[in-house]
């Protein structure tokens, strides 16, 4: 009896682990749901300077043009470890230049490696997965035109537990959500949540996270420690925040907030990127945070 | 003993004095900053729209930018002076290591503060693009050497 209870138990910590195995497995995208797309380089570039992929992932310390030679290095502390950018130029052998459309979504919207290895959330997979897919093919179209870096990419360092990548899938399991946060109850509210929700990915720096390092979305943009330990990154709501809708198209074009001061640390690389889109984009943005509901 | 005790209680002494050395340092710096606002808000209400152009307005408040970035800022930031060091200032560690670098950013915030002083008497529409390089100088300094809002 005893013998058979505690057979029970080995098959039921079997299975446990099992579905546990089975539940934390990484999700690439199916190849037929980008066979048909061809991307458009031209659209690609808006997109990858709406997403800062190059404030991450250029050499520390770039300047001007060379911010376009994605050979990363650049250093991400957080309280689950530094996270170090990789190389994602298209150099085939220390970039992604051998990826495939297929391996280019799965890592962007999926956070999964061609290898089929979860990426840590450092990687602001959980903003793009609200991705057209289109929008992903114009991305790896524009990516592709990126001048080839030989940097080797640097590994993370992260601690036990958190260098467990298997248990990045259940993080996702928790925190990767694909709706939107917000309504958008016109054609402006929309461009503006694609961009702040999805592009920008305003939310990974603006909203506070929980004990597990996810966003806390009924506190989004409310504000949040900065996660490089130094001060704290502001709140986007209207209880916190009384500039006008111009202001904030203005700040995100110049820089300057209403007093004249002027941007620093991760947001001044965001202005640098914002002032390259259309007036357009940064006066729908300021109408998304406008319409923030207060707290 | 004696000697200990006097010389912990001349540390006693200093601290509170050091510190208050730095009080006219910090005021100095941050005033300095806020002139720089104030002057730069003249001509930025102008370029945004939120008040009239005002051609002598905007060459003023050009022509003491220019005058601010010929000082030398560094005599505002001794050694000792940093967030690390301080409450209320956000100056970080780096500037101390990195003298020359800030000094060059200064240089560049001349040069496109110059640019400014060229064209703010040509009208509204000249103030915009002549902003641009002057806050990419605020922004590339700040973005180095001074810690996010608390």
């Amino acid at each position: 009896m005893i013998r058979a209870i505690l057979l029970g138990l080995a098959a039921l910590a079997c299975l446990a682990g099992a579905a546990g195995l089975w539940l934390t497995r990484a999700h690439p995208v199916e190849a037929a749901r980008f066979e048909g797309l061809t991307g458009d380089a031209e659209a690609g570039q808006t997109l990858f300077t709406a997403a800062g992929c190059a404030s991450c992932h250029h050499a520390p310390d770039a300047e001007g043009d060379a911010r376009l030679v994605l050979a990363g290095g650049q250093r991400f502390p957080s309280e689950f470890g530094t996270f170090v950018a990789p190389n994602i130029s298209p150099d085939p052998d220390a970039g992604i230049g051998g990826w495939s459309l297929t391996d280019f979504a799965s890592a962007v919207i999926r956070g999964v490696s061609p290898e089929g290895a979860h990426y840590y959330p450092a990687f602001p997979y959980t903003a793009y997965t609200r991705l057209e897919d289109q929008d992903v093919a114009d991305l790896w179209a524009f990516l592709q035109t990126l001048p080839e870096s030989d940097a080797q990419s640097i590994p993370h360092e992260v601690a036990f537990p958190f260098n467990i990548r298997r248990a990045v899938g259940a993080w996702k399991l928790l925190y990767l959500r694909n709706e939107w946060i917000r309504p958008a109850e016109s054609t402006e509210l929309e461009r503006g949540r694609t961009l702040v929700e999805a592009l920008a990915h305003c939310g990974e720096c603006h909203t506070p996270r929980d004990a597990l390092g996810g966003l806390r979305t009924g506190a989004w943009l409310a504000g949040a420690p900065n996660p490089s330990g130094d001060g704290t990154i502001p709140s986007l709501r209207p209880e916190d925040l009384d500039w006008s809708a111009s202001d904030i198209a203005y700040y995100l074009e110049s820089g300057f907030t209403p007093d004249f001061d002027s941007a620093g640390g991760h947001m001044a690389a965001v202005v640098a990127n914002f002032a390259q889109l259309t007036a357009a984009d940064r006066e729908a943005v300021a109408a998304y945070v406008k319409a923030l509901p207060p707290e | 003993m004696l000697r200990t005790v006097s010389v912990l209680a001349i540390f006693a002494l200093a601290t509170p004095a050091v510190a208050q050395d730095f009080d006219g340092h910090l005021k100095a710096r941050q005033g300095m900053f806020r002139i720089m606002a104030i002057n730069l808000g003249i001509i930025g209400d102008m370029a945004k729209g939120d008040a009239e152009y005002d051609a002598e307005m905007a060459q003023t408040a050009a022509d003491n930018l220019v005058a601010v970035s010929q000082t030398n800022p560094l005599v505002l930031f001794p050694e000792g002076s940093s967030s690390e060091a301080l409450e209320g200032t956000r100056a970080l560690p780096a500037i101390w290591d990195n003298t020359d670098d800030l000094l060059a950013k200064w240089s560049a915030f001349g040069e496109a503060a110059g640019g400014l002083q060229q064209v703010a008497g040509d009208g509204r529409e000249a103030l915009g693009p002549a902003l641009g390089p002057v806050g990419d100088a605020c922004s590339a300094c700040h973005d180095e050497y001074r810690a996010s809002n608390e």
